[in-house]
């Protein structure tokens, strides 16, 4: 055994020195002129974080929707939201030989090496909802999180007056939706509204409700809340609920997940701010098109939000 | 001490031609699977793809060689893909803080021994259930990821080309992890099938007490098989976070059902006492396979998961019928 073990060490010394010892994506393809295609012809590889998880699967369904109006073929795998299953299922489908990939990645810094294989192969790569950190992309395709921090803002003007006093709860320090939802909100609640007070609850429902219990204690006359998600802003309803100011208080929410969206139809919550995965899909599936149409595709293409409000 | 030890040995010689069929059984197996998958998409036999695949293989059958040697002495490892985690974020952690990529690496590889080493001391000392011991280890080693990771993904490790290399670097045009899968595997068979240590392992699953008896130190063996066990995950670890570039707190999560799932496909039996480490090679290429010849033949991944319950289920309907 020890001798297999210094064989091996003496191999790898041996091979390390006359250069046999390489890594992937070093020799990238210098091609980059894009061969036009109809849609027809296309073969498009989908790699989504999880199909357990609604948002994207009505994702794949917009992508196959448009696929099928056009004939495009889409093969289409799911990565159970384990980066390295996805890593491997986006080396088969370039063994595949697919014209362009759409990518939903599990975790932004654990795709790189995926996009940059694609990137050697020489297939284009389209991102939706979240971005790659490094690797060359034609586009991402996510929604306006600060255009929705604008439409909260503007839709609590309209239902709680000028210069209401507001509170916002913020989502995950740092993280971009909370960065771009906030920078948006304030775009427009700093000129028209009153803004008493902004915390973070973490994008948690238990957090949204101990941190509006504290809110609702340090500030008497809050007329609106405006929480970063759904999560904090049902959070945040059982505590005015509970304090007895479900009347006086409106609360709105942001993603219009299922739970959400109830809330709204109950009337508890005032509304939110809803992101459209089957949207998202079409216009990743769009953007490919485009590309393989020969136009220019923007580097950032926002996909759409509604407004939930009843 | 070793006339009992033979005795076992002998015991097994009787069912030679039954240890033919399993021998031969998971082999063919791959086999049909192989041409059955290059038949319906000619692309699955490309040298690239079969690099990929094997390089797909390589995660998985690193902890499968070690699940064997649990498996043969009638125990199981659920920990597998927890400690694989947290290994993997401390390995990570340390580079970040400044720590040689090197040193990091094999100090994770240590941890994982201790982690593994922590199961067997509960199974052996704790006189725990196998099953029990290393599904609250499972669970303690994943929340102990999450605390430390914040649930976050660990990047920024660096471009330390040694690091890099494990998961991303070609030895002479084949990727790395399959070279250290090999490597790994020869160590192992050397281990289980030519040295004491194996013979011992296989006298703890025919029969642990008879073992006993004739003087072997079951207990210190076990400890010792559940470190590598731990060990093993841990190699795969850093693969895993090398190809990532990136620690990720839910890395591995249900791998142990794979590596499970390779060992028995390869004929080693769960009650113990019976088993092949090379069995185990191929069940785990058979896994592979299975994972990537279904992608390239673009089936929807939730019939991936039926199918490859099904094989699962018909390996072991065979393996009874013997």
């Amino acid at each position: 055994m020890k001798k297999l073990v210094s064989f091996f060490v003496a191999g790898l010394l041996l091979v390390s020195g006359c250069g046999a010892a390489t890594l992937e994506g070093e020799n990238t393809n210098t091609d980059t002129a894009v061969e036009e295609k109809d849609a027809s012809e296309l073969v498009v590889g989908v790699s989504v974080s999880t199909l357990s998880n609604p948002f994207f699967v009505s994702l794949e369904e917009g992508i196959q929707n448009l696929a099928d109006e056009n004939d495009t073929e889409i093969r289409a795998v799911d990565a159970q939201d384990d980066s390295a299953k996805q890593i491997n299922d986006i080396d088969d489908l370039i063994q595949q030989g697919v014209d362009i990939l759409l990518i939903n990645p599990v975790d932004s810094s654990a795709i790189t090496p995926a996009v940059e294989s694609a990137n050697t192969a020489g297939i284009p790569v389209i991102m939706m909802d979240r971005s790659s950190d490094s690797g060359d992309v034609v586009t991402l395709i996510a929604s306006d999180n600060i255009a929705g921090g604008e439409m909260a803002a503007e839709y609590i003007k309209e239902i709680s007056g000028e210069q209401a006093k507001t509170v916002q709860l913020e989502g995950v320090p740092g993280a971009s939706a909370t960065r771009e939802r906030g920078e948006g909100f304030l775009n427009i609640a700093e000129v028209s509204l009153d803004v008493l007070d902004s915390q973070t609850a973490n994008f948690d429902r238990a957090e949204g409700l101990t941190v509006m219990e504290n809110l609702l204690q340090a500030h008497s006359d809050i007329q609106a809340v405006f929480a970063q998600n759904d999560e904090m802003a049902l959070g945040a309803i059982e505590a005015i609920e509970s304090a007895g100011l479900s009347d006086e208080i409106q609360v709105v929410g942001f993603d219009g997940t299922e739970d959400g969206v109830n809330a709204v139809k109950d009337g508890r919550l005032s509304a939110t701010i809803a992101q459209q995965p089957e949207e998202m899909g079409k216009l990743s599936l769009q953007a490919a098109y485009d590309f393989f149409a020969g136009e220019d595709v923007p580097a950032k293409i926002d996909s759409p939000l509604e407004l939930v409000t009843e | 001490m070793k006339n009992e030890v033979e005795n076992i040995q002998i015991g097994k010689k009787k069912f030679e031609y039954k240890e033919l069929v399993t021998k031969l059984g998971p082999l063919l197996a791959l086999i049909v699977l192989v041409i059955f998958v290059t038949f319906l998409n000619p692309s699955f036999i490309s040298a690239t793809n079969l690099l990929n695949l094997l390089r797909q293989v390589s995660t998985n059958a690193l902890i499968a060689f070690g699940m064997t040697f649990v498996i043969i002495t009638g125990g199981i490892d659920l920990s597998v893909g927890s400690t694989l985690a947290l290994s993997s974020a401390l390995t990570a952690g340390m580079i970040v803080s400044g720590l040689d990529p090197v040193l990091a690496m094999i100090v994770g590889v240590g941890i994982g021994f201790v982690l593994g080493a922590v199961n067997g001391l509960l199974i052996t000392k704790g006189k725990m259930a196998p099953f029990i011991a290393t599904l609250a280890t499972m669970t303690i080693f994943r929340g102990l990821t999450l605390v430390l990771t914040d649930g976050k993904p660990i990047t920024g490790i660096g471009d330390s080309f040694i690091f890099k290399f494990m998961g991303r670097g070609y030895l002479f045009g084949i990727p790395f992890p399959v070279v250290l899968t090999l490597v790994c595997f020869a160590v192992l068979f050397m281990l289980l099938h030519k040295m004491t240590f194996g013979r011992k392992t296989f006298a703890i699953g025919g029969n642990e007490k008879a073992a006993y008896i004739a003087g072997i130190k079951s207990d210190r063996i076990k400890v010792m098989i559940y470190a590598i066990s731990g060990m093993m995950a841990s190699i795969s670890g850093i693969i895993i976070t090398s190809r990532l570039n990136s620690a990720q707190p839910t890395a591995g999560t249900s791998y142990e059902m794979d590596a499970i799932a390779s060992v028995v496909l390869g004929g080693t039996s769960l009650s113990g006492g019976r088993g092949r480490i090379v069995g185990t090679l191929i069940g785990a290429l058979i896994i592979g396979t299975l994972n990537n010849g279904l992608n390239l033949l673009g089936v929807s991944s939730f019939y991936q998961q039926v199918v490859k319950g099904i094989v699962i289920i018909i390996a072991v309907l065979i393996d009874r019928k013997k």
